[in-house]
């Protein structure tokens, strides 16, 4: 008898079929060639729940391969649960080297965080995505917000920010803070600080952004200008950290995670952890720092 | 198509403002004969064989930079429609609409690009609804409805914003130490006012009024009557007023067009047709002003 070999593999590699990596990859060439554009993409389901980071994975699976070397983080740690079971089901699909060293890594996921070092033009950033459309708090439907990125028509948006500076004294925006990408679109960089929000400009390594639940892609190409949304009179700042050092390693300047430890003491921590390790044996890595304007 | 008839207004000279041709919008599927079976004639909008809705039939008018034109009728005349054609809320089903502020009225403004009726609908044009909720986003404070539209039109500066926001309450007589309150805290009239200091923030040309004291109890009207007055003496600008109240009319507009199911049945300055009605429709209506 001829065996069918059809099915001696369990699973293609980078567990997705090949037709799937073929559309997310082709969306994926649409959402570079129109920075900031939310590109609609299909897939089967994933077996991991939505909102954990299925469209993040879509975009890695889609990309990886044999060559590349995987790092996966959540909210800046490379040690977080979540973090672990995705880097052990990538590297179990794809045999694929992972690392936690951030400039040794070719492809990075992301989940809330982009690393603290600066990423070359060898790497891709691969940010998780809950939410792709920045308009949805402004305004529910999207038939509409489609329309409203289509002709350009972003005033709710705007609004949005005076009223939070009217009533809070501030732009308010905890995370996700709106950028307009190569002055056209308004986007979400995803539920980053805005801290990171400054990194996202005129950038060496690409970022793609993936959301699982929406099937939406888009995408920051390389050396694209990244403007966080600001008022000529009121500007974007990022997190301060004032006389903040870290208990781990006496840096102070880096995203701070505040923890409390069993006594209630109040600490600061590096919160990128890659980063945090770095530091403590001492080298420094390249790093871009955003100065607030007075 | 439909043929555009001509009904020129008070003045043969060339300086209007608004020009408007053959306006017709219907709802529903109509045939060949449906204009022809429908309006005062028939005593019916509704088409006999295909049920369509004739809102508007074959509307023409002008209007003249500072004037103020009414437009009066019964309920489901077409009145709001006209406006919110005007407005760029709905889509016409036909005719042409030439305003000065595009291409100096050498184009259909109901057949350019969206960003450009978007474009128009921000700088150039205003609108005050009969329900602030149309015209008001309940959400925003009362100087970030005034602030949406002065974004729209390009004002990224917050001082300035509240300084315009703050100046623009003052002038409609709304406390301006409320400007960063919810408009739904407000008073109806208040609302309106606040409508009001919206639509005008930008200082267009042209401003609808859809029967803006219609939900209002007697006194607080006739005070947004005379604001409106006020303004419309200060800053010259243009009206289209829709109204069922002739009070309104009479008081606010120099010349009055009177619509009966869809169709104008006549046409002319304010006083004269007040004083001396022609069409019995229009007879009808000034018997029954209290």
């Amino acid at each position: 008898m001829v065996d069918n070999t059809k099915f001696k593999a369990s699973y293609s590699y980078a567990f997705i079929d090949e037709s799937t990596k073929k559309e997310v990859r082709r969306k994926m060439l649409k959402a570079v060639s129109i920075p900031g554009y939310q590109v609609p993409y299909s897939s089967p389901e994933m077996p991991i729940s939505r909102g954990w980071g299925t469209g993040g994975l879509h975009l890695t699976l889609s990309l990886i391969g044999r060559t590349d070397v995987f790092k996966i983080i959540d909210q800046g740690s490379d040690a977080s649960v979540n973090a672990c079971s995705l880097r052990e089901f990538v590297k179990a699909m794809t045999d694929c080297e992972v690392t936690f060293d951030t400039a040794a890594a070719t492809l990075i996921q992301t989940r809330h965080r982009v690393p603290e070092e600066i990423l070359t033009d060898k790497q891709i950033l691969i940010l998780q995505v809950p939410q792709p459309e920045i308009l949805r708090g402004v305004e529910r439907y999207e038939s509409k917000t489609r329309q409203m990125h289509g002709e350009a028509d972003y005033a709710k948006i705007w609004v949005s920010l005076y009223e939070a500076y009217v009533r809070f004294g501030t732009m308010m925006r905890g995370a996700g803070y709106p950028i307009r990408v190569n002055g056209r679109y308004i986007a979400t960089p995803s539920p980053i600080p805005r801290w990171d929000v400054p990194n996202l400009n005129m950038a060496h390594c690409l970022y793609l952004f993936g959301a699982g639940r929406e099937k939406r892609i888009h995408c920051i190409p390389p050396y694209t200008r990244v403007e966080p949304l600001q008022f000529e009179d009121v500007l974007f700042k990022v997190e301060e950290f004032r006389d903040i050092v870290c208990a781990a390693s006496g840096e102070d300047r880096a995203f701070m995670d505040e923890i409390y430890d069993a006594e209630g003491t109040r600490k600061f921590v590096v919160n990128d952890s890659n980063f945090l390790d770095k530091l403590k044996t001492g080298s420094r890595p390249p790093q871009r720092l955003f100065v607030n304007p007075d | 198509m439909i043929e555009t008839t001509s009904i020129t207004g008070t003045s043969a000279s060339s300086e209007w403002l608004l020009r408007v041709r053959g306006l017709t919008k219907i709802y529903g599927d109509p045939d060949e004969q449906t204009l022809q079976s429908t309006g005062p004639a028939f005593d019916s909008n509704i088409c006999p064989r295909t049920h369509a809705i004739v809102a508007l039939s074959d509307i023409g008018f002008d209007l003249y930079p500072g004037e103020v034109l009414g437009i009066v009728g019964e309920s489901g005349s077409g009145k709001s429609t006209l406006v919110q054609l005007l407005y760029f809320d709905q889509d016409a089903t036909a005719g042409e609409v030439h305003f000065r502020g595009i291409d100096d009225g050498q184009v259909n403004m109901l057949g350019v690009s969206n960003q450009r009726k978007r474009y128009t609908r921000n700088h150039l044009l205003g609108m005050v609804y009969q329900n602030p909720r149309d015209g008001l986003n309940f959400g925003f404070t009362s100087g970030g409805n005034i602030a949406e539209k002065l974004l729209m039109a390009g004002t990224f500066n917050i001082g300035k914003i509240r300084a315009r926001a703050s100046s623009l309450l003052e002038r409609t007589e709304v406390p301006v130490r409320r400007m960063d309150e919810l408009p739904s805290t407000f008073s109806g009239g208040m609302q309106q006012r606040v409508q009001i200091s919206k639509a005008i923030a930008n200082n267009p040309p042209l401003v609808f009024m859809d029967e803006v004291t219609s939900g209002l109890d007697v006194s607080v009207q006739a005070k947004v009557l005379d604001l409106i007055r006020h303004l419309q003496r200060e800053l010259g600008v243009s009206m289209i007023v829709v109204s069922h109240d002739l009070g309104v009319i009479r008081m606010l507009t120099d010349r009055t067009i009177v619509l009966k199911h869809g169709h104008i049945v006549e046409s002319g300055l304010t006083d004269q047709i007040l004083q001396d009605p022609q069409h019995p429709y229009t007879q009808l209506l000034v018997s029954s002003l209290l």
